[in-house]
């Protein structure tokens, strides 16, 4: 029994010229001319064909932009193919946002009726199961107070427990399984986890590569609105980081995650010579990328011949243009002022999340003494890690996902007081 | 807290499930019959979110659904001072703040519905991105809110007829089907200028500048019968204006027991007879890709 079948579905924006139109002063002008002038195509979804059978759990996964949330949209039918057919067999229904459509100044109670029928549930089935939302919820007692003196936990809490009571024959899902804290997200799961035991059909979309791989069990990869592979998930997902990886030309060719040298050839002085320098995340597997949010480690392995000395370990970080960031040293109140005896030694600087610019980083590396100075080892052109935001909405972006200049990307702090005189209103 | 155990889906029950075939979107009068079936479907959609519309009018307002008559109770006042000690309009011996009444307050039905409907799907861009159901459900809503004040706003005009001792007589019954038209009207204006709006916001600033002038254009403050020497185009502009059967025939049957002037209904309701599957065609055209653009 096929419960969905998408027969070379094509969906194509349209791109309105306005924008670059430089070709009068007037922008009213470019406004008209923009009515007139065929604007720019861009196909989001190009002849994609699949079925899913009744049942059955389907991951589709992909970069940003692959036409991912589109496949999503036009099965929700909140927007319409410009070729192709697609057939649903069953009632379906799509989680896009949790909680759009509450109303703020409307209670919890009166915004579970309204959500509830915007989501396609009727009145006598909201009313049967209104009780099991609250509890559900964990808000009884706010449940006759406007959501809009709701926390945000609360109001995320009510929208999904609306969701989890419905029972859709085809269950859509977009990325929602991210808001919340890991408690909530794991309460999601179990609600998705128990749709599927029942045999509900699901489609789940989401960068959480290990939530589609423990939910679905076939996972489709799209790349530029086409679908590149269609199989077990384990199998995808790997053919997807694979991609992920090569997609990514790297702006310092030659140059990778991880430098060994052997022996002489290896930079130093009879003092000490280093032996490897690696990128690493958190929990100290090599990588070539990091997410801009998580910390990323530069881990230098040296080797000290000659005991004695007060050895410090340096980074240097450049940007694609080979501007020099910034420079850390090894400041560890352990090892200051301490000699080192002869010995391997393995020293990593950790760079916090949410601190390096999106893009190429490529690092320097040397060991020196500092008083009096001395540099027993400067090696440039390391190693290099690719920086990249997976637009959370939780790095200094914010929700801005256009360019967004500067050599660093700190999240800071920020303070907002107001004052309220009579005399400025 | 074991909450998480507190539902149980049921398996999925076996027999005809709902087929649902999607394609790009055409233009004809078969898919009308189609889209008023889905409609139905979610008849309890237009229930909670009508009496959402109304709730939130006046939920933080004082005077709650007062507001209702308040508006064209202060319009009645301000045109009885202009209209009856400065401008003296003959209104065939009727008190002028009745007559005027009279044609206010299904005008308030209509401005009020037309405005806030016009916005319907602009207002409401997040719903329409994110969830799916029948877009014409917004502008619908505010059709229905619209009357239910003026509903409120009639039970004012009954109760000002009683003082007066305006006599009734069973024409009176006419009004349904006036009203019936008007709300049809106010319906397929409604859908347009919502559409509409979706890519071009210019509708929804140019609405109160647009009504302002329909008011005038429409026999509300002064009689039908004063509109004798319009020249001949203006003229003929004039009595394809729906809303002038409309407003004359409600005021000829609750104010002066009189039968509608049929030949002016009838332009009304022919206008609207074509007028609203054309813009329900229109409305379903724009939905399909407003999620695109909106």
């Amino acid at each position: 029994m096929i419960d969905l079948r998408f027969d070379r579905v094509s969906k194509r924006y349209l791109i309105p010229h306005e924008a670059e139109d430089r070709s009068s002063p007037h922008p009213w002008m470019r406004k008209l001319r923009s009515l007139w002038r065929a604007p720019k195509e861009f196909w989001a979804v190009r002849e994609v064909s699949f079925e899913v059978k009744r049942g059955e759990a389907l991951g589709i996964i992909g970069h940003n932009g692959a036409g991912k949330s589109t496949i999503l949209k036009l099965l929700a039918s909140i927007t319409t193919p410009s070729a192709g057919e697609i057939t649903i067999n069953g009632r379906a229904a799509a989680l896009i946002e949790v909680g759009s459509g509450f109303h703020p100044e409307l209670t919890g109670r009166e915004n579970v009726y309204l959500n509830g029928s915007i989501l396609g549930m009727s009145r006598s089935e909201i009313g049967r199961k209104l009780e099991s939302i609250i509890d559900f919820a964990e808000i009884r007692e706010f449940i006759d107070i406007p959501v809009k003196r709701y926390s945000s936990g609360m109001y995320v809490r009510l929208g999904f427990a609306i969701v989890a009571h419905l029972e859709p024959e085809i269950l859509l899902l977009d990325e929602v399984l991210a808001v919340g804290d890991l408690g909530f997200q794991k309460k999601c799961l179990d609600r998705v986890s128990a749709l599927r035991r029942a045999g509900r059909t699901i489609i789940f979309i989401s960068h959480d590569l290990n939530a589609v791989e423990a939910l679905c069990d076939r996972v489709l990869l799209m790349q530029r609105g086409e679908i590149i592979a269609d199989g077990p998930p384990g199998e995808v997902i790997g053919q997807y980081k694979a991609l992920a990886t090569k997609g990514i030309t790297s702006p310092f060719p030659g140059v990778g995650p991880v430098r060994e040298w052997r022996d002489l050839d290896a930079p130093g002085d009879p003092v000490v010579r280093l032996r490897r320098v690696r990128v690493c995340d958190a929990d100290g597997a090599t990588v070539s990328a990091v997410d801009i949010r998580h910390p990323v480690g530069i881990e230098i392995t040296y080797e000290v011949l000659e005991g004695g000395h007060v050895l410090v370990p340096n980074v240097h970080f450049f940007n694609e243009a080979r501007l020099h960031l910034f420079v850390v040293m090894d400041l560890d109140p352990e090892w200051q002022g301490r000699p080192k005896s002869a010995g391997r030694y393995v020293s990593t600087a950790w760079i916090p999340g949410n601190f390096l610019a999106e893009g190429g980083v490529i690092v320097d590396t040397g060991i020196a003494t500092l008083a009096p100075y001395e540099a027993h080892g400067y090696e440039k052109d390391v190693v290099t890690v690719q920086v990249f935001d997976p637009m959370r909405a939780d790095s200094a972006r914010g929700d801005y996902t256009g360019p967004l200049p500067g050599v660093v990307r700190p999240l800071v702090r920020w303070n907002t007081s107001v004052s309220c005189d009579g005399s400025s209103t | 807290m074991r909450s998480d155990m507190s539902i149980v889906y049921r398996p999925r029950s076996e027999g005809s499930p709902s087929s649902r075939v999607i394609r790009p979107p055409s233009l004809s009068l078969i898919d009308l019959a189609g889209h008023l079936r889905s409609l139905t479907r979610y008849a309890g959609l237009i229930y909670t979110l009508s009496e959402h519309r109304i709730r939130v009018r006046y939920k933080q307002s004082m005077l709650g659904v007062t507001w209702a008559i308040v508006q064209p109770v202060a319009l009645m006042a301000i045109y009885t001072m202009i209209f009856s000690f400065v401008a003296h309009v003959q209104t065939n011996g009727i008190p002028y703040p009745i007559f005027v009444f009279t044609g206010l307050v299904p005008w308030t039905f209509f401005s009020t519905a037309l405005t806030a409907g016009a916005s319907a799907l602009v207002s409401h861009s997040n719903l329409i991105t994110k969830v799916y159901f029948p877009r014409e459900i917004l502008p619908l809503t505010y059709v229905i809110a619209g009357l239910f004040d003026f509903l409120i706003a009639s039970s004012l005009l009954a109760a000002l007829m009683m003082i007066s001792r305006v006599p009734v007589n069973a024409n009176i019954l006419y009004a349904v089907p006036v009203i019936v038209i008007m709300t049809m009207f106010v319906t397929a204006t409604v859908l347009i200028l919502s559409a509409t709006q979706v890519r071009f916001r210019d509708v929804g600033l140019a609405m109160p500048f647009l009504l302002q002038i329909w008011m005038f254009a429409t026999p509300i403050v002064y009689p039908m019968s004063a509109v004798t020497r319009l020249p001949r185009p203006l003229g003929w502009l004039y009595r394809m204006n729906p809303m002038v059967g409309v407003i004359e025939s409600f005021r000829r049957t609750v104010l002066q027991g009189l039968a509608p002037d049929f030949a002016i209904l009838g332009v009304s309701l022919a206008v609207t007879i074509v007028l609203l599957p054309v813009a329900y065609l229109y409305f379903k055209r724009v939905e399909s890709t407003a999620a695109d653009v909106i």
